[in-house]
């Protein structure tokens, strides 16, 4: 019998040997900073730059946190943008109907507040039918969302008649827009969604449960885990924070479209698997997915300086992810030697 | 000898620095049944992937018919005639038997459209190789283990083979197919077809083989006639110390209610008008063949698959059980039959592994996970049930099968089971592994658990259990107490058993 240190592995060794290639990730954002800050100084590495960088990534990033949650489950979420952008037009409805003309700061807070409570509750009613469907109806969760993806859309294309809603308050779009000292809004919402989904994947019964669930469905039953409730919450999770999402975007462009984002889905794919997620479940961290946002938000902002077309950014996205993805391929290769 | 079809002389390997075979000698004849047998970890695997070329040798000389062979690459070996059939036997579950028969001899021809025809014709002339008759366009996958078997041994014949090597081939196999197997096997022989057999399971090495190959640590630890050999002289010769031949006494009954107790227990198509009792402190097994309805049982009294009549009495009071949650309730615990799918989470580390179904009882303040109690209550786990591993947070897959088993143990054991249900506790569990294992469970039964055993393999059950059911056509049909009795008893009655319901 070998010796019995069963000592937890430092923070360290799991940074550099663990298996989800998060140093490496950390060292390949660091240098994607780095290189475009060389190539663009004086436009990339500014503070005009980076303030709205925090503008453009939280939205992708909130989305790839849910969709993280759908992959680490084994499954995928591609009515997530669906769900955004009817909770969006659900809360501009109202708004256009109930927000009084003449609000005082109060009245209105309190109204943005309870609207705000209101998309995350779209989402996460959105996402008890996915989880429904899933866990219950057994429908494979890309069917199922697939599914649901057309579904809300069409929802929200007959109610709007495929019109944007416009006509959000003045002051909800200080959600999307505005800064608290040089911090954007939506990237402080961000920060505080990565800080509380990453200490509840390490430090709640069911966080656990649902990398145990992803690694394997049925060892997970014969465990006496509740899988059924767990994946249906984990899909009202992932609604909600589409919902979360669908606030920032209409306060941000001041509109909810039935069409709008749609890129959203598999870049957000992308983003997570990217973050080192398995796409078969039971393995990725919170801060894999937000290394990979960040990532690819330096990527696009320095093409985008350097002049190339706007148009460039897919290219460039499927590019970097192929070259990550073949670059993991040869590290986890020397490891296993 | 002249007529060794394969001869190993001093291979040795290396590892990363680490020798994993030491100047191992080994050799088959024409038509030879040979068994290789080792615990998990002493090399067979290594030798057997250098066999088939998957592995290339550090030292040491390999000859096939007599040539030497100074490079051995996977298609060398195949041309060889030297086929490997793996446990999982590598067949393509989504295609029909005769797809998986006949396309490899068709992508070799580099046909670039395949001739149903001639597929067919293929594939009838391989199963008739082994007399076998297995409907040609089912699928692979709907097909049972040993259906599964031989299809893979009828594709290993198609490619002219003349040694086949097979690991571990009985472990999914019930009593009966593993005698139709090894009439396989005897009817190769006589076509001058060696076989070398990796196992286990000592019955099953002594009744087969002619010659034995025994490794411990890399190094050959015996090689010999069969007839040289019995049960305890390969069980030393194996971990390298002897075994007692252990029996476990049940306390007697007390008067109060039984554990566990079942009237008319029914699950229509799974099992029927069950009645058994369990007692504190007692080791119950129930035996029987595949399609008996044990599983389906211990699975019912699980709450996987409730049962649809009768009852079930927990300390004596009637009590529903119609899921798994209900059934932990009562303190019901269930290791499954299969540790790799059903079991464990291979991936996770070992200490989610073992706290998987009870973290909620480590949840402190503000709801989170008190993750110090766990690790400290890990290591004390790891130390309690001799799970061999540096660190808790290494994936369960790095463990062997005995330590993972061991590690199933402790999920269970922490959750304050009364009742634990085993379903093969030591399949694909080497020797040393399998005797710590029973040994714990008579350890758990001292304490006062009633456990029951589900296995096929009738010296575990004379050796752990105290009292044996005999399960036939979905009803318990015989019982025994194991105490005065062999393992063959047990066989003779489930033969006996089995002829009986095949007279009716």
């Amino acid at each position: 019998m070998d010796n019995h240190n069963q000592l937890p592995q430092s923070l360290t060794s799991r940074l550099f040997h663990g298996e989800n290639n998060l140093f490496q990730l950390a060292a390949i954002t660091i240098i994607t900073f780095v290189l475009m800050s060389a190539l663009k100084f004086d436009t990339f590495f500014t503070m005009r730059n980076m303030t709205s960088m925090s503008f453009l990534f939280p939205e992708l990033g909130i989305f790839a946190v849910g969709m993280g949650i759908a992959m680490l489950t084994g499954g995928i979420d591609l009515s997530v943008v669906g769900v955004a952008n009817l909770s969006s037009i659900l809360v501009g409805f109202m708004f256009i109907r109930f927000f009084p003309a003449e609000a005082s700061p109060a009245v209105a807070a309190l109204f943005i507040a309870s609207m705000i409570v209101l998309a995350i509750l779209i989402g996460a009613l959105c996402g008890c039918l996915n989880g429904i469907l899933i866990s219950v109806f057994q429908v494979p969760p890309m069917l199922a969302t697939l599914g649901t993806m057309q579904l809300f859309t069409g929802i929200s294309i007959v109610i709007t008649n495929g019109q944007a809603v416009v006509g959000y308050p003045p002051q909800y779009s200080a959600i999307g827009n505005g800064s608290i000292g040089p911090v954007a809004i939506p990237l402080l919402i961000f920060i505080v969604i990565l800080v509380l989904f990453s200490i509840a994947s390490r430090r709640t019964v069911f966080g656990v449960n649902l990398y145990l669930i992803g690694t394997n469905l049925k060892a997970a039953v014969f465990a006496g885990l509740q899988v059924k409730k767990q994946l249906t919450a984990a899909y009202m999770l992932v609604g909600a924070l589409a919902g979360i999402a669908g606030i920032i975007i209409s306060s941000r462009t001041n509109a909810a479209k039935a069409d709008y984002g749609s890129s959203y889905i598999l870049q957000s794919v992308l983003v997570v698997v990217l973050g080192g997620v398995k796409p078969t479940g039971g393995k990725g961290t919170v801060l894999g997915i937000f290394l990979a946002v960040l990532a690819l938000q330096f990527l696009s902002s320095g093409f985008n300086m350097l002049r190339f077309s706007n148009f460039a950014k897919e290219f460039v996205w499927g590019a970097f992810l192929l070259v990550i993805m073949v670059i993991n391929y040869y590290t986890n290769e020397r490891r296993k030697t | 000898m002249a007529s060794d079809f394969l001869r190993l002389v001093d291979i040795e390997k290396q590892f990363s620095g680490v020798p994993v075979l030491k100047k191992v000698s080994l050799s088959i004849g024409q038509g030879e049944i040979r068994c290789l047998a080792g615990e998990n970890g002493c090399g067979k695997s290594t030798l057997i992937k250098i066999v088939s070329g998957v592995y290339d040798f550090d030292a040491g000389s390999v000859y096939i018919n007599g040539i030497q062979r100074h490079e051995l690459r996977p298609v060398d070996s195949i041309n060889a005639g030297i086929q490997v059939i793996y446990q999982d036997f590598s067949l393509f579950a989504g295609l029909t038997v005769m797809e998986n028969l006949a396309l490899n001899t068709q992508i070799e021809q580099k046909k670039f459209l395949v001739r149903r025809k001639e597929m067919r014709e293929i594939a009838e002339r391989c199963l008739a190789q082994i007399n076998v008759d297995i409907g040609l366009d089912r699928l692979v996958g709907d097909l049972s283990v040993a259906d599964k078997q031989l299809v893979a041994i009828s594709r290993a014949l198609v490619n002219d083979a003349k040694l086949i090597i097979m690991d571990e081939p009985t472990t999914a196999l019930t009593q009966h197919e593993v005698d139709s197997l090894f009439e396989i096997i005897k009817g190769l022989k006589e076509r001058g077809i060696s076989t070398l057999f990796v196992s286990h399971k000592m019955r099953e090495m002594l009744e087969i083989s002619e010659k034995i190959t025994i490794m411990r640590n890399g190094v050959i630890a015996a090689d010999g006639d069969i007839k040289d050999f019995d049960e305890a002289k390969i069980t030393y010769h194996m971990i390298g110390r002897n075994l007692d031949d252990v029996r476990f006494q049940a306390p007697a009954p007390s008067e109060a209610n039984p554990l566990l107790r079942t009237r008319n227990l029914t699950r229509h198509g799974a099992f029927r008008d069950i009645d058994i009792i369990l007692n504190p402190g007692e080791i119950l097994g129930i035996t029987g063949l595949l399609g008996s309805g044990r599983t389906e049982l211990a699975l019912a009294l699980f709450g996987k698959e409730p049962a649809d009549l009768g009852s079930i009495y927990r300390d004596g009071k009637e009590v529903r059980i119609d899921s798994i949650q209900t059934a932990m309730e009562y303190g019901i615990a269930y290791v499954p039959e299969d540790r790799l799918t059903e079991g464990l989470f291979m991936e996770q580390s070992i200490q989610r592994n073992m706290f998987a179904t009870i973290y909620d009882r480590f949840v402190g303040s503000a709801g989170l996970l008190n993750l110090g109690d766990i690790d400290r209550k890990s290591g004390d786990m790891i130390r309690a049930y001799g799970i061999n591993t540096p660190r808790y947070n290494n994936p369960v897959r790095s463990l062997s099968g005995g330590n993972q088993q061991r590690v199933m143990l402790a999920r269970w054991m922490m959750t304050d089971a009364r009742i634990l249900i085993l379903n093969g506790p030591t399949v694909g569990v080497d020797v040393g592994s399998k005797f710590a294992i029973h040994e714990m469970l008579r350890e758990i039964a001292r304490g006062g658990v009633g456990v029951i055993i589900c296995s096929d393999d009738m010296q575990e059950i004379v050796q752990t259990c105290n009292r044996v059911l005999i399960m036939q056509e979905v009803r318990i049909t015989d019982e025994m107490v194991t105490r005065g009795i062999s393992d063959a008893d047990i066989s003779m009655r489930l033969k006996r058993a089995r002829q009986e319901s095949y007279r009716e």
